[in-house]
């Protein structure tokens, strides 16, 4: 019997009983669309926990001067942090490229006839980049700009806020005085709102990381090198690689009595995605339970229809039908029903998704590998459930199935 | 003229429980070529064991069979359905149909399953088929539309699409009304008639007379083989049924 011809009989036996045929899909068609939009609202909130902290720079690195060391040793062996070290770490690291010098004061700013004081972050150009900032209007001092250690600089919102509230007057271009002397503001940042610990991280300039050190704070060791990590992936090498990197540079024996620390945020992102991931297992779990139930279902309804249909089985064996003919009809049918029920679920899914992103702002994606995977499934559940029933009917004796009432 | 089938000591016991039932000991049995047998016989006699051992539906216990030339005693279960849909044509007592499939589609059904492809066109064939049972108009027409003359007409139209070496019936006229079973030994007298071999199961024994041959079994064996004397012709038969109607009338 040809492929074209058993699938056609399929078809019509499946389109003879709609009412059944749906009855049988639906067991697919929920736990195929459970499947997909529990993983998708899992996925959803893991991307969006993902999504808050890298908006503080998931790949970020610091290194800092430790400065309060209770068993150490004299402090003629301690070296600040310093530009050498940046150039080092610069020059060595594989693991990461964005870098940036940090120097952190407070200053008494005027402009517009108002008086605030904020934090002043000297840094280098790969500091957005760093900690995801992003630019709202105006541009980056360049990297020149740090050489020629020139007096321009970026305002985050709260600090626009309070020198120019409802002024009116752009800040781009406009001149401020920073412990009196004069800065050309040159860009400001979008807005970041509040960190997890409460700080507004609004309330900052950002320059040169020379300027700072050099015209506002004086000295010449820096507060904090940034590192970022090239990927999510490598944080942890980042993370050994700078770390061997400054012992080597500032000729240190371990890292408990070293004279920097070394931080980084990705265990904050491991600890939060990986509470969400185990929830997504969790519902996908409790849906793929659904699915096999809804295999169940298809197993339980084609076991009736093969008693049901002993007649018409019978009638086909007598006309010349083979066993494998009666069972390739059944096995057919059941593989259609589930991928029905399969493609079913997959546009409700659709749907439901579209619903929870758009209506019930709870956010959740469709994601192409579980649907691929959960569809593959509806098939495998529509062989495994429709084999034993299909076999069944194939071993019918004809004599036996016509006799059948 | 060479026999369609020939059938030599053939026996069938089958378990009833845990009792052995002989159920043929030992028939033999030769069909030609155009021949219109009645088999006849109590029930018990094994008259629908024979006939499901000649259609192959069954398998026999011992002895020989030659169906159209081909030893059938030995085969395995998909050769038996090759040969179900290549050389033999069914008709049941209950017409057998699928429901809710047209008599279009029911006739056409033992051509969806011909791995031989003798039939090119199996649309156009099923239709002849009809045609030759005069349902062409009711084509479209599913069973439960249909009366039990009818239902029992597209059966033997299906029983032809697959161009059988014989067409064996059981019972067939067990479902219907005198003068519609009269109806369907008219067709089987019309299609012995082009050449059509047909071997017939019944019970009724004015059935019977509209066949060449009678063979009659009690108790597993033939008892009588004789050619059918006084045969009625089933048009005439009819004539003379719708004049006493016309005098009731």
């Amino acid at each position: 019997m040809k492929w074209l011809n058993i699938l056609k009989v399929s078809l019509l036996s499946i389109m003879k009983n709609k009412m059944r045929s749906f009855l049988t899909s639906l067991g697919i068609i929920i736990g195929v669309c459970s499947v997909i939009v529990m993983v998708g609202v899992g996925r959803g909130s893991s991307k969006q926990i993902e999504q808050n902290i890298q908006s503080m720079g998931t790949n970020m690195i610091i290194v800092g001067n430790a400065r309060f060391r209770f068993r150490g040793v004299s402090s003629s062996d301690r070296n600040e942090l310093s530009f050498d070290d940046v150039e080092f770490l610069q020059e060595n690291g594989k693991n990461f490229t964005d870098i940036s010098a940090n120097v952190r004061t407070s200053a008494q700013v005027v402009a517009n006839g108002n008086n605030i004081n904020t934090s002043i972050e000297g840094v280098e150009p790969p500091y957005l980049n760093i900690r995801k900032w992003e630019i709202e209007t105006g541009t980056m001092f360049t990297d020149r700009d740090v050489t020629s250690k020139k007096k321009v600089c970026l305002l985050g919102q709260t600090v626009i806020e309070e020198l120019y509230g409802d002024s009116g007057i752009d800040p781009v271009g406009s001149r401020i005085r920073i412990r009196n002397t004069p800065f050309k503001v040159i860009g400001t940042l979008k807005e970041k709102g509040e960190n997890q610990m409460g700080h507004d991280q609004d309330d900052l300039i950002l320059m040169p990381v020379t300027t700072a050190l050099y015209r506002l704070k004086g000295g010449t060791s820096l507060d904090q090198i940034y590192i970022s990590a090239n990927s999510a992936e490598v944080v942890d090498q980042a993370i050994a690689e700078v770390e061997q990197l400054m012992l080597r540079a500032h000729e240190q024996a371990d890292l408990e009595n070293a004279d920097f620390w070394v931080r980084s945020q990705s265990e904050l992102t491991d600890m939060m995605t990986s509470t969400a991931d185990t929830m997504t297992a969790l519902l996908a779990a409790i849906a793929g339970v659904s699915l096999i139930v809804g295999g169940i279902g298809i197993m339980n309804i084609m076991l009736v229809s093969v008693t049901e249909r002993t007649r018409e089985i019978g009638i086909r064996l007598s006309v010349g039908a083979r066993g494998k003919d009666v069972m390739m009809q059944f096995l057919t049918e059941s593989i259609v029903l589930s991928m029905i029920g399969g493609i079913t679920g997959i546009l409700l899914a659709f749907g439901l998704i579209f619903i929870l992103n758009n209506y019930a702002g709870l956010p959740a994606v469709a994601e192409p590998k579980i649907i691929t995977i959960s569809f593959l499934f509806a098939g495998f559940v529509g062989v495994f459930f429709g084999w034993y029933p299909a076999r069944k009917a194939s071993r019918l004796n004809p004599i036996d199935a016509l006799r059948y009432e | 003229m060479k026999p369609v089938i020939e059938i030599k000591n053939l026996t069938k016991d089958y378990m009833l429980g845990s009792q052995k039932v002989h159920a043929l000991r030992g028939v033999d049995l030769s069909i030609h070529e155009g021949e219109f047998v009645a088999i006849m016989g109590a029930s018990g006699s094994g008259k629908s064991t024979l006939m499901n051992i000649i259609g192959c539906l069954d398998e026999m216990t011992s002895g020989t069979y030659l169906l159209d030339d081909t030893d059938v005693s030995s085969l395995k279960p998909d050769q038996y359905a090759d040969i179900r849909n290549q050389k033999i044509g069914f008709v049941f007592q209950s017409f057998n149909l699928l429901a809710r499939t047209t008599a279009l589609e029911n006739v056409e059904l033992p051509l969806l399953y011909d791995r031989s492809h003798r039939i090119e066109n199996a649309k156009k064939k099923a239709l002849e088929c009809l045609d030759m049972v005069g349902l062409t108009e009711r084509a479209h027409h599913e069973p439960n539309q249909l009366s039990g003359g009818q239902q029992q007409r597209v059966a033997i139209a299906r029983s032809l699409v697959n161009e059988p070496a014989i067409l064996l019936a059981d019972e067939p006229t067990g479902n219907l009304d005198s003068r519609t079973s009269v109806d369907v030994m008219k067709l089987f007298q019309e299609l012995n008639n082009q050449g059509i071999t047909i071997v017939l199961v019944t019970h009724e024994p004015d059935i019977s007379l509209y066949a060449k041959r009678k063979v009659v079994l009690l108790d597993g064996r033939i008892v009588k083989d004789e050619v059918v004397t006084k045969r009625l012709n089933a048009n005439e038969e009819l004539k003379r049924l719708k004049e006493v109607d016309d005098e009731v009338a």
